[in-house]
């Protein structure tokens, strides 16, 4: 299972600050992303490539990036703070 | 001071006169000290500002502080640095962020302080959400910051 957070516009927009994921045949970052995409309009939109920023176990990653059981995966827009 | 880089991510106001000491005391080798304090401003894109609020992600916050300070200590030869960011709902004129960053010399300590300002805006998971006379609205990324990063690279 994968953990997935939403933050700032994004999560609004979403209208949900998370939710959990099955991993089949989802392999990396941009897998998954593919996978968000699919659950309608807003979400295809919203996580756009070059609209959302992406971190795996709190790290910056990149679509390339491998997933496993259990990790944590935050979609968000590029940063503001400062 | 327990350890020569303090992180803090709090809701809590900051005194600029006490982080100075804390940067200051007992540092007898260091011969610069540089500090940066951000604000809320009251006007962005020609709208008026009547608060913000700040959104962050907890889990990550503090550890891409601690890892845009250690990417400065490897470029600069810094001596202490204290990054405070603070979070939830600001009025105008508030405090935002503290950035002090002690050296043998000036030149290190400008450079680190901007180096780490510069990183914090685009690498940081940080979301304003500005009040305005026209609504809530998130502040967008700007294109100028993430080439300002670039010429660092």
């Amino acid at each position: 299972m994968l953990n997935i957070l939403f933050f700032g516009q994004l999560k609004e927009r979403l209208q949900t600050h998370g939710m959990q994921q099955l991993l089949q045949e989802i392999y990396c970052v941009a897998d998954l992303r593919k996978r968000l995409q699919l659950k309608g309009d807003i979400w295809q939109e919203q996580l756009a490539l070059g609209k959302t920023l992406v971190a795996v176990n709190q790290k910056m990653a990149s679509e390339e990036e491998r997933l496993k059981d259990g990790d944590e995966i935050a979609f968000f827009p590029p940063v503001t703070g400062g | 001071m327990a350890s020569n880089i303090q992180i803090r991510v709090q809701e809590a106001d900051f005194d600029l006169g006490h982080e100075y000491k804390q940067l200051r005391d007992d540092n007898p080798s260091d011969g610069a000290i540089v500090t940066f304090v951000g604000l809320v401003r009251d006007i962005n894109q020609q709208q008026v500002v009547t608060g913000l609020f700040l959104e962050h992600y907890p889990a990550m916050t503090e550890g891409a502080l601690r890892g845009i300070v250690d990417l400065a200590k490897s470029k600069w030869p810094l001596g202490r640095v204290t990054v405070i960011h603070r979070v939830g709902q600001l009025d105008v004129s508030e405090q935002i962020v503290f950035v002090g960053v002690t050296s043998c010399h000036r030149k290190a300590a400008f450079d680190g302080a901007e180096f780490i300002m510069d990183y914090l805006k685009t690498q940081a998971p940080f979301w304003k959400k500005e009040t305005t006379s026209e609504g809530d609205k998130w502040i967008q990324a700007k294109i100028e910051d993430q080439q300002k990063l670039e010429g660092w690279q």
